[in-house]
Order: structure tokens, then sequence, then C-alpha cells
């Protein structure tokens, strides 16, 4: 479905990522992990076409990335911050986006999933944090697209929310979907992941099952696991992240 | 194109700031014919209104917008679109949101309001027109600053420094080289310094067509002399195009190879 081929990004001289080479074939879903900084918005990005690579090629679908825009109709996007415009209404927002993508046939299921029904005669700009979210998921989730690009979906959500995320995401993966996701939640991604990326530095540091991960690190935890290849791939990583695997002095 | 023109549309008729601008208009065109019965002397103080007040409210309601949108313009971008459509849209939107703001500020008190002498809807169509190319190209301007700019503070500043350059500190540099070559033949420099400024072009284009040689101007008089009427209008009017375009162009350029 999507293949990344010899991918650079630089900004000026700053080189986000470095010879990426991925090929994301099977569906299910894939969590893409990094520290901060490590490059996991740059790639989400430039699958999408927002961000444009200083070398390399990215062919979603069979279609090249820079080459056409329509590839974009198989992929439904949930960006990482989710603000409208704060004069239109929810209902004419959804309408936007209908009329650039076609109807939807599954909007008014999902207004009703995630509960913003009484929201649609609102203004977005009266609307609290969590409730754009949900209407993010809402237009994201309103077409039936093979590929599903979500950046961060938690950000903000409350724990009946939160649920209701989890069970759609768990349905999609059964429905054969390839579900590419960015979060810091490592519970969430160890209770629904099939696939892990791992970016340090700009570089694929790590791309198999979480279980290969485990078995790899020696711990049964996937939190542990990664702390413990962070630490492994860089004994001088300090500063950026004060990571520890030894108990607390005074626990 | 036509979709995101109109969403932009209706988003920004509803923005309050759309509405002062609008009675803003509304009052001072009502306030100069009330006061003095002469629709060609309201256009004029019109014009010298507009030519310093529609390059700043296009450019920092241009950024604004842009800004705000920055997220949007991000989903936007990641749909079944071709970027240029986004932009251009949001654009258009922004232009006839500000225009139709304008200008109606400016017509409705010459519809509604019984002057002593007869409006000449020539001169005000004209006044509408400069208002327009005014808001096409200094709304360019503000698109092509807030792509350049990811920091809105420089982006601002940098809308602020070219409103503050075109609407005093070019004339003040103009004044001060014509008054240190007085004794040079200045006509073709004169010429070619009122080209590169689209609020000294506006202004010559409007006093031509009025004919109100007293207002001309050492500009206007020279473009008069150099062009005749006819051809000074006609190329006043087709290097202000020619700024439309500048900008835009930078804009193409800069859309076509920005990350978002």
């Amino acid at each position: 479905m999507i293949q990344l081929n010899q991918l650079y990004k630089t900004y000026g001289k700053l080189k986000v990522l470095r010879a990426i080479d991925l090929e994301l074939s099977k569906p299910g879903v894939t969590a893409i992990l990094g520290p901060n900084g490590s490059g996991k918005s740059t790639l989400i990005k430039l699958i999408l076409g927002l961000v444009i690579p200083s070398q390399g090629t990215i062919t979603v679908q069979g279609q090249k990335v820079r080459e056409s825009y329509s590839y974009r109709n198989s992929i439904s996007y949930l960006p990482q911050i989710a603000r409208f415009p704060e004069n239109l209404k929810v209902k004419e927002l959804l309408q936007v986006i209908e009329e650039i993508r076609g109807k939807s046939a599954l909007r008014d299921h999902f207004i009703q999933y995630f509960g913003v029904e009484s929201y649609l005669e609102n203004r977005l700009g009266h609307l609290s944090g969590g409730t754009r979210q949900k209407i993010n998921l809402v237009l994201t989730f309103m077409y039936d697209t093979p590929i599903r690009i979500l950046d961060e979906p938690t950000a903000g959500l409350d724990p009946i929310a939160l649920v209701a995320l989890r069970n759609l995401i768990e349905a999609e993966r059964k429905a054969e979907k390839l579900i590419l996701l960015t979060t810091h939640i490592i519970p969430l991604v160890e209770s629904i992941a099939d696939d892990l990326i791992f970016l340090l530095d700009g570089t694929v540091h790590f791309h198999g099952a979480p279980a290969e991960l485990k078995q790899s690190t020696k711990h049964s935890g996937l939190e542990e696991a990664i702390a413990n290849m962070m630490l492994n791939a860089k004994k001088d990583y300090n500063g950026r992240m004060s990571l520890s695997l030894h108990p607390a002095p005074n626990s | 194109m036509k979709k995101i023109i109109v969403y932009s549309l209706k988003d920004l008729l509803r923005s309050n700031w759309i509405y002062f601008y609008s009675i803003f208009f509304l009052l001072i065109t009502s306030a100069l014919a009330w006061m003095s019965q002469d629709p060609l002397k309201v256009v004029v103080s019109l014009l010298n209104i507009i030519l310093i007040l529609v390059p700043l409210v296009s450019l920092l309601f241009g950024l604004v917008y842009i800004y705000n949108m920055r997220e949007f313009t991000e989903l936007l971008l990641a749909q079944p679109l071709p970027r240029m459509q986004v932009f251009g849209g949001q654009f258009a939107g922004l232009v006839i949101a500000l225009a139709l703001s304008c200008l109606s500020g400016i017509t409705i008190p010459f519809l509604l309001l019984r002057l002593q002498h007869p409006v000449e809807w020539s001169q005000v169509g004209m006044l509408g027109g400069v208002g327009l190319l005014l808001t096409l190209i200094f709304s360019a301007m503000a698109f092509f600053l807030g792509l350049r700019f990811e920091n809105r503070i420089k982006g601002f500043a940098a809308g602020f420094m070219i409103w503050l350059f075109f609407a005093v500190i070019y004339d003040g540099i103009f004044l001060w080289l014509l008054a240190i070559f007085q004794n040079y033949p200045l006509e073709k420099f004169t010429l070619a310094m009122s080209w590169m400024n689209p609020i000294d072009l506006a202004r010559t284009l409007l006093l031509l067509q009025l004919d109100i040689s007293s207002l001309l101007g050492y500009t206007g008089a020279v473009f008069q002399h150099f062009l005749g009427h006819f051809w000074g209008w006609v190329l006043s009017s087709a290097l202000l195009i020619l700024w439309v375009a500048l900008p835009w162009w930078g804009v193409r350029r800069l859309a076509s190879r920005k990350d978002f």
C-alpha cells in the first residue's frame, strides 16, 4: 500500500529523516513511535504530500506522491491539532469536506458514535478542545478509505471517547485497513498495534512486531522494552530524555 | 476551487472585523457627502482614505486570516485537491469579502443620500475599482508573507513595514531625490519611480480619470504629459494588474515547494 524508498528530509542543516526505506503492505495497525523531534509527524506528512522530500520517493497505492493528488482519495487523515474556521458551524465544516470528497454514507453513523449530534448547529470557535477532537475523528472516519493516518488521535479525549476510539480502531483492523498511528501512549500501542516503527534521530531504528521487540530486549512490558532499546541505542543519550530503568531511590 | 471560495466566504462574512470595515466606510462616506454635498469632492477625499487604509487592512487582515487558517489549511491540503486550488480558493474568498465590505461602505451612502449635485457613477465605479485593485495587491502580499514566515510576529512586522514603505517612506524618498536632483531633467525618472509603488499608481489612475489637474501632482502631470490622458490611464491600469500578478507569482512559487 505504501512504499518509501531512500527518503531524506532536511530543514536547512537539520537532518530530520535519513535513508528511510519502509514497505507497509499488510493491513493492520502500525504504530510510529519515537521521542519528540524524531521525525514521526514529518514521516506522516511526507506520505500525505504536505511535506516535500529532499530526496527519495514515496508511492501510495501504486501512485507516486509528488506526481498526483488523487492518491489522497484512499487516505483519511486525522491531524494532530484540531483547529477549524471559527465562524463555521460544525454542520458546515462537514459539508465542506463532503463537497471535496463526495457524499459520505457514514457521516451520521459517526456523528452518533462520537456523540456530537447536539453540536451540529454550534460554531466551531465555541467548542471545547475535546469536542473539536471528536469532530476531527468524525471527519476522518466518515470515509471508508483503505488507509487511515492518525496523528496523536487520543489528544484531549475523555475516557468514554477513548474507549470508543480504541474499539473503532479494533474494528477497522478487522476490516483489513492499514492504520498508521503516532502516539505517546504505550499501553494503547500494546493493546492494538500489529507492527511497530521506532524512529530515532531520523532513522528507522526498529521495524517489526511488538513481540519481536520484547524478545530482543528481554523485557515483558512494551514500555520497558522501548526504553531499553533507546538506552542501548544511545548510551550517550543524555539531555534529550531522562530515562532510567532502575527503580527510584525512595521506592 | 468554488467549494473553497464558498466556505471561506461563509466564514469571513461572519467575522465582526469585516462589518467594522464596512461600517467605517459607510460612516466616513456619509459624513463627507453630508458635509460637502458634492460627489466629486467626496470621491477625492475617499480616495485619500482608501489609498492608506485599504493596503493596511488587506495586509493585516489577510495575515490574521492565513495564520488562523494554518491548521485547517493543512487538513485541506491532505484532501484530494491540488495545492493551488486550496490557496486560490482562500485568496479569492478573502478578496471578495474585503472588497464587498469596502465597496458596500462606499456606494450605499451615494444611493441613499440626496445630494445637491448628481452622482457621477463612473467616478464612484473607478474609486471602487481602485479599492478592489489595492485589495487584490495587498491581500496577495499578505498571502506571500503568511507562507514565507512561519513565525507570526515576523509576518506581521514584515506586513507593517511593507505598508509603511509604500504608504509613507517611499514618497519621502521620492521627494528627497526630486529635491536633490532638481537641476536635472527628472521626467523619465519620475515616471519609473511611480511605477514601482502601487499606491502611487492607484492615485494617478483615479486622478487621471477624474481629470482634476490641480490634484494630479508632479507624477500625475508627468504621466499625462508623456502618455496623454487615455494611454496614461491604460498604462497605469496595466501596471496595477502587474502588481497583482507579482506577489501572486511569489505565492505560487512558495506554495508549490513549502512544507506544512
